[in-house]
């Protein structure tokens, strides 16, 4: 690949892509998902910037965002596991015990 | 044309798509294949980037593990009938929210032109990497020499995810010994 800042376009378009997830569906899962989306596509980012700089701190930041993403993906699907039980539904326009 | 620019376009293409996939499938299953072909997709960009440790490790952490947390959470709640949500928000919102995106990722493009004249001054260039015998070899050595502090942080916030998601996943069965 002799021009790295191509992928930059790729990342750009997979976040929005992620972000128009995330503002759309009321699903709690794709909204998950598409949080996924844009942390790879911010991963990607940043090991497009550590060949442009001929630099490794990129990639070992892709490195400690995977294992952030991982995390929070764990917690994330834990708290819609706690909400399915209390409230029998994965849609996010049904969380309105406060407003109740 | 070479054939690195063409595997570039074959997965940047898969990439994008897929991820309009992820966004437009009406059932959370048919999203999380399609997020698979995206992950898959991303490595190959990984590879081409010649960051093949973090290539490998998008196949193991992100297909391998959190892909299949997500199919077993959607098989759990049994969450694969049909939703519309797409339909239900008005015209309107739809509207705005897209033509924002689209401002977002005109500014975000602008952005990105200006990384063409970067010119990298680091010195892990690709001959410096191969004599240090490869990608792996020349990660760890920073990651342990430098950021030795850090990668033992991450281990501490990987312990707090597991005892959240444990404390998140039992609560039902606390209570219940509790009023036994």
């Amino acid at each position: 690949m002799n021009d790295p800042w191509l992928m930059l376009i790729v990342s750009c378009t997979v976040f929005v892509i992620g972000l128009l997830g995330v503002v759309f569906r009321k699903n709690l899962l794709i909204v998950l998902m598409s949080v996924e989306l844009m942390l790879n596509a911010v991963n990607l980012s940043f090991a497009t910037f550590a060949r442009l700089h001929h630099s490794l701190e990129g990639q070992l930041s892709v490195l400690f965002v995977m294992t952030v993403a991982a995390a929070e993906s764990a917690v994330g699907l834990g708290l819609v596991i706690a909400l399915f039980r209390t409230l029998k539904t994965a849609d996010s326009d049904q969380i309105q015990m406060l407003r109740d | 044309m070479d054939w690195s620019f063409l595997a570039f376009i074959v997965f940047s293409t898969i990439a994008i798509l897929g991820s309009l996939m992820v966004i437009l499938q009406k059932t959370p299953v048919s999203s999380a294949f399609s997020l698979v072909l995206v992950f898959f997709s991303f490595s190959g960009l990984y590879a081409l980037l010649g960051a093949h440790f973090i290539a490998a490790l998008q196949i193991l952490v992100y297909t391998g593990a959190i892909m299949v947390l997500f199919v077993f959470v959607i098989m759990l709640l049994g969450q694969d009938e049909p939703t519309s949500d797409l339909k239900e928000s008005s015209l309107l919102f739809k509207g705005v929210a897209t033509l924002g995106a689209f401002g977002f990722l005109t500014i975000l493009l602008q952005a990105v032109l200006s990384a063409k004249e970067i010119n990298g001054k680091g010195i892990y260039t690709d001959e410096k990497i191969a004599e240090m015998g490869g990608n792996l070899k020349a990660i760890a050595e920073v990651l342990f020499r430098d950021y030795i502090f850090h990668f033992e942080l991450i281990s501490f916030l990987i312990l707090a995810a597991v005892v959240a998601t444990v404390a998140l996943a039992k609560r039902k069965n606390f209570n219940e010994e509790e009023n036994a």
